[in-house]
């Protein structure tokens, strides 16, 4: 079954992520390669690049990033692993990461199973 | 956390660090057996352990100290395993110099000897199969049962007895000589697409696919992909299980029944896979000329590529076929050319070379041949001849939704013929 990790920061000190912080995300993301977990994997330019389409009040609004909330997602991987707690046990060492290794950093990864063809699949 | 929440957690754990902690423990140990044996006293630690004081941030790490700690403990109470203690004592102490950096060269090395071994030519291709789910898999011999469709002791008997072939052939735990490295390696590639097979043609049984046995054998063919980056085959291997099971959402129909390659929903395939599959073809023809694995793989990628069925390269297929038959003469290669000539250059160009297989005596049982038959002749109007050819082929598989398969194409084509 497959997993889409978003990792969402709510805060982070000033200046770039330090540079253990990116090898040992790296090598995880190697470890998690290698391991035929991690099938893809992205990072995510801030929203100030992006944009956001919305339907609200029947009305389609284009509007051009930052956006306004706190949570900046900032990256995405998909996982093809065999349980939830094989998913949730990868996500836990990505963050896990940025705890150990950028002291003030807070943030949030979501797990969410995406369906695959068993979910279209006849009762058994 | 519940401590159901906590076991599941533990599993998982178990499922992404086995493999590597037998594999470290295997080298220390000397002994496969001893070394699961090791890893699993170490897992049941853990369970004892873990919903008290959590899960370790290095779970990994945790469980191979602690199955080295129990090792040494074990020894210890046994005195005619003295002389093991010291040779084990002292590799310990060298391992508490790993330096971080190499210590994934190590795991790497460790993995790769586990999986020559658990693939070895002396072992019978079931035990190779159970044995190499077991060790690099992490399946319970219940789960290979269950995904085999074979009695549960059978499975145990397999994995043991593979064991102990090992232990009393005192096969080492290594890596082939360079000399040994293609035979080995191919050992290991047949393995891991056995794997896949059982699962994508299940050969027997009620269901069509058993997609589980196909993920295991990506993820295995994915690990072998990483610790072995040059070898063409193996990227020529992961490709082609990639662009085979990038089908697997269309290949079977909400009742059960298996749909075919030309009247499949090309947008329910796995584009994901897709593009996986011909990224690792291409890494493949970058690294040299193609083997078996990577001509089939670049004949799937001929399909992979194709909008429709009508935009398939068929001349291309035939060519990539040709070359195959070359590499790896077989009758079944040559019935596969006679349907990509039959599609090339008309159906009694492809019947004519289908027919030359009637003699094949390793055909005579296979039901693809009558079905292929089947197929060519009833593009050429000769339905009275087709249908009894699908009714030929319809006795000879094993498979329940094949056979309902062929069964209703020699009903439709018994009505096209009055």
């Amino acid at each position: 079954m497959r997993y889409l990790v978003t990792l969402k920061v709510t805060a982070q000190p000033d200046g770039p992520p330090p540079a253990d912080l990116m090898d040992a995300i790296m090598k995880l993301g190697q470890e998690a390669t290698e391991s035929g977990s991690l099938l893809d994997t992205g990072g995510l330019a801030p929203s100030s690049e992006g944009a956001r389409v919305e339907i609200s009040g029947g009305r389609l609004i284009v509007s051009d990033g930052p956006f306004a909330e706190a949570k900046e997602m900032i990256s995405y991987a998909l996982y093809e692993v065999r349980s939830k707690e094989e998913a949730v046990e990868w996500a836990s060492r990505f963050v896990r990461l940025h705890r150990d290794l950028w002291p003030g950093w807070e943030g949030e990864a979501d797990v969410l199973r995406l369906f695959g063809p068993a979910d279209f699949a006849p009762p058994a | 956390m519940t401590v159901a929440d906590t076991h599941r957690a533990v599993e998982a754990v178990w499922r992404i660090e086995s493999a590597r902690v037998i594999a470290a423990l295997a080298r220390m140990a000397g002994d496969i057996g001893l070394a699961e044996e090791l890893a699993q006293d170490a897992l049941v630690a853990a369970l004892e352990e873990w919903p008290r004081t959590g899960v370790p941030d290095n779970p990994g790490a945790w469980l191979t100290q602690t199955a080295k700690h129990r090792a040494i403990d074990q020894f210890r109470r046994r005195d005619t395993y003295q002389r093991k203690l010291e040779q084990i004592g002292r590799d310990m102490e060298l391992r508490q110099e790993w330096a971080e950096a190499d210590l994934d060269d190590h795991i790497g090395d460790d993995l790769l000897r586990l999986i020559f071994t658990a693939c070895h030519p002396q072992l019978p291709v079931e035990g190779r199969l159970a044995l190499t789910l077991r060790l690099l898999g992490g399946l319970t011999t219940a789960e290979i049962a269950r995904a085999f469709l074979a009695p549960e002791p059978t499975v145990g008997q397999r994995i043991s007895r593979a064991k102990r072939t090992l232990a009393d052939k005192r096969i080492p735990i290594e890596l082939p000589p360079p000399a040994e490295l293609p035979a080995r390696l191919a050992s290991v590639l047949e393995v891991i697409y056995l794997i896949f097979n059982e699962g994508y043609a299940a050969g027997a049984g009620p269901d069509w696919t058993r997609p589980d046995l196909c993920q295991e054998a990506m993820r295995l063919g994915r690990v072998l992909a990483g610790l072995m980056p040059a070898e063409p085959e193996v990227h020529g291997l992961l490709a082609l299980m990639e662009l085979q099971a990038s089908r697997l959402p269309a290949r079977t129909a909400p009742d059960g029944t298996p749909i075919l390659l030309p009247d499949q929903d090309r947008s329910r395939w796995d584009h994901l896979l897709v593009r996986r599959g011909l990224d690792g073809l291409r890494r493949a023809e970058e690294l040299g000329t193609l083997g078996p694995y990577g001509l089939q793989a670049a004949i799937a990628a001929c399909h992979a590529r194709a909008r429709t069925p009508q935009a398939t390269d068929w001349p291309r297929i035939a060519a990539l076929y040709r070359l195959l038959a070359h590499l790896t003469p077989s009758p079944v290669v040559e019935l596969n050319r006679a349907v990509a000539v039959g599609m090339a250059d008309g159906p009694a160009a492809g019947l004519a070379l289908a027919d030359t297989l009637l003699t094949e005596r390793t055909l005579r049982h296979y039901a693809h041949l009558p079905a292929v038959r089947g197929d060519l002749l009833a593009k050429l109007g000769r339905s009275e001849e087709a249908a009894a050819e699908f009714r030929r082929a319809a006795e000879l598989t094993r498979n329940d939704r094949e056979r309902e398969l062929f069964l209703a194409r020699a009903t439709t084509l018994d009505q096209a013929a009055t």
